[in-house]
């Protein structure tokens, strides 16, 4: 009997699997983001202090949380890609790049929309906006080594280092606003002593942080997808490559 | 729904996010289709890969 790991770890039984997921993860991401739009909007009461802005708030964290797990994910993925050899830890990686810079983007664009008319300005050059920005660089950095490298052996290599030496971002990132002067509120869900957020907004962000989060899933298995079949193509060409060059060498033989 | 005066920017950053997500899930899906009809496409020539390892499987095979 093989275990859920081993089973995952074979692509055909990846696919397989990931298959009959994909159709029930993408519904359940579309149900949950409808029933956290329901709350944003017609549930959640305005901010007492940011009034109606603080709605931006219902993506912004959870785009920031995305955000931040993607790039998790990514160095796990580079761990068990240089440590355990896994066999698909290379394909999650890749896959997982571009949806990370997305939501990066997303939490620096929203943010700065936040902070217009909260701060009075869209960007400061703080310890959390500039961390985050850093992070987004990372991954435009990781997609870009990786295809610049034509050898895709060494590219997963070398872009697996740069992931596990970047993971040290995640805890800049954290507790940026904790360590200097930053217009930024501090944390105030994932902290020790429990979330300070009234339960009439704290209900709808983490509704919102769950659908992104299965959201975020489901793009990441159909990106997973794509790459295996990616790898069967280029593995169909260079087998037709070689029967090609085999043809023309039995051909000059006789 | 009255957002107050701070509308557009609660309006254009929901609008981003739609737009983001909308745009990945399209070029997923629409990448998706492109490797299934290249695939199918080496299927019809009768193009086999050698025995070997899973394609896929290993970073090495690319």
């Amino acid at each position: 009997m093989q275990s859920i790991t081993q089973r995952l770890a074979n692509p055909t039984q990846f696919m397989r699997l990931s298959a009959r997921l994909l159709p029930w993860v993408a519904a359940l991401a579309a149900a949950i983001i409808a029933y956290g739009l329901y709350l944003a909007f017609f549930v959640a009461p305005p901010d007492y202090l940011h009034g109606e802005i603080a709605r931006i708030m219902f993506i912004h964290v959870p785009s920031a949380w995305m955000a931040m797990a993607c790039y998790a994910l990514i160095a796990v993925s580079a761990f068990g890609l240089l440590v355990f050899r896994h066999p698909l830890a290379d394909v999650s990686a890749k896959a997982a790049a571009p949806i990370g810079a997305a939501f990066t983007f997303l939490a620096l664009f929203t943010g700065s929309l936040w902070g217009k008319p909260a701060w009075g300005t869209y960007w400061v050059w703080d310890a959390r906006l500039t961390s985050v920005l850093i992070l987004f660089f990372l991954y435009l950095g990781l997609i870009a080594l990786r295809s610049s490298i034509e050898d895709e052996t060494l590219a997963s290599k070398l872009t697996a280092i740069l992931a596990l030496v970047g993971i040290v971002m995640l805890p800049i990132i954290k507790f940026s606003v904790d360590w200097g002067n930053t217009l930024h509120q501090p944390s105030s869900v994932l902290k020790l002593g429990g979330p300070t957020i009234h339960s009439s907004i704290l209900t709808p962000l983490l509704v919102m942080g769950a659908g992104f989060l299965v959201l975020f899933i489901a793009m990441h298995l159909k990106a997973m997808r794509n790459e295996i079949l990616r790898r069967r193509v280029k593995a169909l060409q260079l087998a037709e490559v070689a029967r090609v060059q085999a043809g023309q060498v039995t051909a000059a033989a006789e | 729904m009255d957002l107050g005066p701070n509308a557009p920017f609660i309006w254009t950053a929901y609008g981003m996010v739609a737009f983001v997500i909308a745009g990945l899930i399209t070029w997923l899906v629409l990448d998706g289709r492109e490797q299934q009809r290249r695939l199918a496409d080496f299927e019809a020539r009768g193009v086999k890969r050698r025995a070997g390892p899973e394609a896929g499987a290993t970073s090495a095979e690319g």
